[in-house]
């Protein structure tokens, strides 16, 4: 979700010719996982069933490793790469990825409010809106032909790795005074911040493009599958003045309902299937726990460069398979 | 906790957290036990596990059409199926924020923070109404 990594560059980092090789791992996996490479050597049918889902687990696993160090959701890794290297279709992948970042958000939650670090005065009304919208964006999504859904996705993730490859992030950020949405809802609170061992006030600004931006975030959100933290968080620290880490928890908190709405739509329309979902998810968390604890010694400006790499592979990806050029 | 920490979180937030605590570990709890159940062969299946990989590539309407999967809530008829079972899991990690929301209804209410009640309600009328399958099927 934010970038964590200056705290932990000061930290003995694992070396980034063992990072590569971890990364060239989940790489290679997903190489052999791709139908292409399978069929050129094996028909596709002749591959045991259970190789898929087990493949899905550890490349979910590996995601969730390099998701927490690299400050991003599981949810944007997933959908371009699973639909980009798996046999399934991206309308099961998209129902998957949607509850991957659905119960990643869910786990965090209640940790991140307990803190302070999302704040329910700030989530709820941006919420409200990108909730309703991503039932929007979620029904489009299912309706429109699967070839243009690539296309738009392929556009949209190269579109992250440019916004997080250049947007610039502020610890506290000057936010300029409350405006009267702020105000008459009162969005600002007090945060202890460890690191700097101090209490923090803050307060946002610019409510009313936030919540114009929020609504079209839910869209995208429910349309592509993608838990959309990439776009929350610079939204609420940049635009609406909130410190990074309340903005992060926030984020997180916040998707926690904009997935819920839009994953009913996937399962109301049949798009969850178990043997694509459940890897996902228990694979995603699990890496994430391992992600966690690694936080300490890996090098995060060196991961937050392979997924960049990575995202921007998948989104090419997704964006020859959508116009026919690399099936 | 500290007390700086207490100052910056209200009873809602913390009446929230417990309760979304609950209601995701239960969601997290019956998806994965479901889905061993399904996947250790203890529960009779719609589709074999190896005929899969023949529809999991399809679009998804001809996917409904080929398996005839159920859409709406019907999967609930079908919960004794290993395939379909770990969709209650699904469904309650979808659902727990509704409890959570109408939890801090009233403390919002009781606070006289009307405009906060009414978010709740709101983004609970949301939920409901996407959960409730009466939205276009596009398939």
């Amino acid at each position: 979700m934010s970038g964590h990594s200056p705290p932990f560059e000061r930290r003995r980092p694992i070396g980034s010719r063992r990072l590569a090789a971890a990364v060239a791992a989940l790489v290679l996996v997903a190489a052999v996982a791709d139908p292409a490479c399978a069929a050129s050597a094996t028909p596709q049918a002749a591959i045991a069933w259970w190789v898929w889902p087990l493949a899905l687990f550890v490349v979910c696993f590996a995601l969730g490793v390099v998701a927490v160090p690299a400050g991003v959701g599981g949810g944007v890794l997933f959908v371009p790469i699973v639909s980009g290297f798996f046999p399934f279709h991206l309308d099961f992948v998209r129902g998957a990825g949607l509850l991957v970042a659905l119960a990643s958000a869910l786990a965090a939650g209640p940790n991140l409010l307990r803190v302070g670090l999302a704040d329910l005065r700030l989530a709820l009304p941006l919420a409200l809106l990108a909730s309703a919208s991503s039932i929007v964006g979620a029904l489009i999504g299912l309706a429109l032909p699967a070839t243009v859904v690539q296309i738009a996705l392929g556009v949209t993730i190269l579109a992250i790795v440019a916004l997080m490859a250049s947007a610039k992030k502020s610890e506290l950020p000057e936010a300029g005074p409350p405006d009267r949405i702020a105000e008459a809802l009162r969005i600002h609170g007090v945060f202890h911040d460890a690191a700097r061992g101090e209490d923090l006030r803050w307060h946002v600004t610019r409510t009313p493009l936030g919540l114009v931006l929020f609504t079209g975030i839910g869209v995208l959100a429910g349309m592509f599958g993608l838990g959309a933290g990439w776009a929350n968080v610079p939204v609420l620290n940049l635009l609406m003045g909130a410190p990074l880490k309340v903005s992060a928890g926030t984020s997180s908190f916040i998707l926690s309902l904009v997935d819920s709405s839009a994953a009913w739509v996937y399962l109301n329309q049949g798009a969850v299937l178990a043997i694509v979902a459940v890897p996902s998810v228990v694979g995603i968390m699990l890496g994430a726990r391992i992600g966690a604890r690694l936080l300490t010694v890996l090098k995060a400006s060196v991961v937050r460069r392979m997924v960049l790499a990575l995202l921007l592979l998948a989104g090419a990806r997704a964006l020859l398979k959508g116009l026919g050029v690399w099936n | 906790m500290k007390p700086a920490q207490r100052q910056g979180v209200g009873p809602e937030q913390r009446r929230y957290a417990r309760v979304l605590e609950w209601g995701a570990r239960a969601g997290l709890a019956i998806l994965v036990v479901e889905f061993a159940l399904y996947l250790g062969g203890m529960l009779p299946v719609r589709m074999a596990p190896a005929a899969l990989p023949e529809v999991w590539s399809l679009p998804l309407g001809e996917y409904l059409a080929r398996t005839g999967a159920p859409t709406g809530w019907g999967w609930i008829e079908l919960m004794g199926y290993g395939d379909f079972a770990s969709l209650s899991g699904i469904a309650i990690l979808a659902s727990c924020s509704v409890p959570c929301l109408l939890a801090v209804a009233p403390l919002y209410l009781r606070n006289g923070d009307r405009v906060y009640a009414i978010l709740c309600l709101l983004l609970v009328a949301v939920l409901v109404l996407a959960a409730s399958g009466l939205l276009g099927r596009t398939h």
